[in-house]
């Protein structure tokens, strides 16, 4: 096997081992450990909340190194950071820094306007966002070895990740029942690799694990989710910008193993103090989603 | 037949379960106290994150009953993040979960993901079987009744004692079936139910 080929698969094989988790935002050191005792996963490292990037408007860009590298002496899990859509220098820094996962997301200000960072020249693995399946093939193409949706971040309100995902799983289930010969159409139509559509309509998923993000704020919402077919979780604003982090960060992590039993989801919405306000997408100015297809 | 339980509060389970399909071999998942219940032929311990899947044993009110099945003979199969809950000394600060395995263990000793890396090497005498190793620990020592089966650059990946195997690579990720082979035949079945 050749080494490309081989770093494709081990970084899609890391991606299966944070299934059933929760990846969650974190600013700080501190805030890393919290997460980590409450049961997250994998830990994304940047400067600001995405509710928090959302406020204070203007360019986001890749977090500063030396908190990166904090980060990742403060906790044993995977570390995560953030660069802009298309900036390859961003990601060959945080490649760099030995970072377990680069995330190529829209919740940053987008570098380019016309090219994703050609993936497959990295050995670090990436994560990208997408609201259907096009999206989500296309960044796989370009080498992607893990997806989520995109949600609309920093919103608290969950409705943009559900729809998201049902439109994932609706053309997953579409493709899947296609004749083959129809395939070619299809791939026609979502702007895909004919190859990639094979795959999906053969197996009925994704070639790679897909989570779910943007907007979970409860133990609920995570659940739902997972419902409706995510694999996992990221939670960003969600968490640090609610009543008790620690609390609602242990009570998500619960909710995502146990997901399909409403008993157990009842204990653990209780008495968990506030969670973030939220603000609902008819009410922002800035649509995070449309950045980047 | 009973079932093998393979506990499924985090991490890639799933592989575990499609592998255990292929082998015609029933299974049931593990994510609560009750699950423990019913009758069960053996446990997987799937990969994840030790750290994780630790707090939720606790918090799941699963640790001290599994504990006392694996010590009462239960077969148990751990990979990876499996193989680090049964270990009795975790060398770098993580305090152990199961404590029922004669062996000590370094967590993400070949460093972070760009560490990660698929090899051939023999497993228990049955020959070159591939291994793949996502951010895993090794074995630093074995003591007491574990023995290795397995190392790859002078360092153990694989060890057995008495009715608990380990390894520290992932067999779920391969389409090879021996080691899922062997933990059925030399350990399950030679269990007698």
């Amino acid at each position: 096997m050749n080494e490309q080929v081989n770093r494709a698969e081990l970084n899609r094989n890391l991606a299966q081992m944070l299934k059933g988790g929760v990846i969650m935002d974190v600013t700080t050191p501190e805030q890393a450990k919290i997460a980590e005792a409450a049961g997250a996963c994998a830990v994304m490292a940047l400067e600001r909340v995405p509710a928090d990037i959302r406020a204070a408007g203007g360019v986001s860009r890749m977090s500063d190194p030396k908190m990166i590298k904090g980060i990742q002496q403060a906790v044993s899990i995977p570390v995560m950071a953030k660069c802009r859509i298309g900036h390859f220098v961003e990601a060959q820094i945080l490649e760099a820094l030995d970072i377990d996962y680069i995330d190529e997301s829209e919740v940053l200000s987008p570098a380019d306007n016309v090219y994703h960072i050609d993936k497959t020249k990295f050995r670090a693995p990436f994560v990208c966002g997408a609201r259907d399946l096009g999206e989500a093939l296309r960044r796989i193409a370009e080498g992607a070895s893990m997806i989520r949706t995109k949600g609309e971040p920093g919103t608290g309100d969950v409705v943009q990740a559900v729809q998201h995902m049902r439109k994932i799983q609706s053309e997953i289930r579409w493709v899947h029942s296609l004749p083959e010969d129809a395939l070619f159409e299809a791939a026609k139509q979502l702007e895909v690799p004919y190859s990639l559509l094979q795959t999906v309509h053969e197996n009925g998923r994704l070639p790679v694990v897909n989570f779910a993000a943007g907007g979970v704020a409860t133990p609920a919402d995570a659940a739902l989710l997972m419902q409706l077919g995510a694999e996992g979780v990221f939670v960003g604003s969600g968490i640090f910008k609610s009543g008790d982090p620690a609390k609602r960060a242990a009570a998500i992590v619960q909710a995502v193993t146990n997901y399909k039993d409403p008993k157990v989801l009842a204990e653990l919405s209780e008495d968990l103090g506030e969670a973030m306000v939220g603000i609902n997408e008819e009410e922002i100015a800035l649509l995070m989603a449309e950045r980047g297809k | 037949m009973k079932p093998i339980g393979i506990l499924a509060v985090q991490g890639a389970f799933a592989e575990h379960e499609n592998r255990l399909d292929e082998l015609y071999v029933p299974w049931i998942e593990i994510r609560q106290r009750k699950d423990l219940d019913g009758p069960l032929r053996g446990i997987i311990l799937p990969g994840g994150e030790s750290t994780v899947m630790g707090k939720l044993l606790q918090d799941l009110g699963l640790l001290q009953p599994l504990h006392d099945r694996i010590q009462q003979g239960l077969p148990v199969f751990g990979t990876c993040a499996g193989l680090i809950l049964l270990a009795k000394t975790i060398s770098g600060g993580e305090s152990p979960h199961l404590h029922t395995m004669d062996i000590a263990v370094k967590r993400n000793a070949y460093g972070r993901q760009l560490g990660s890396f698929h090899t051939w090497s023999d497993f228990a005498g049955l020959g070159n079987v591939p291994m793949t190793f996502i951010r895993a620990p090794y074995i630093e020592q074995v003591f007491g009744e574990a023995q290795p089966l397995a190392t790859v650059n002078g360092h153990i990946v694989a060890a057995r004692q008495k009715n608990q195997l380990v390894t520290s690579f992932h067999p779920e990720l391969d389409s090879d079936q021996r080691v899922h082979r062997y933990f059925l035949d030399q350990i399950v079945n030679a269990n007698g139910d």
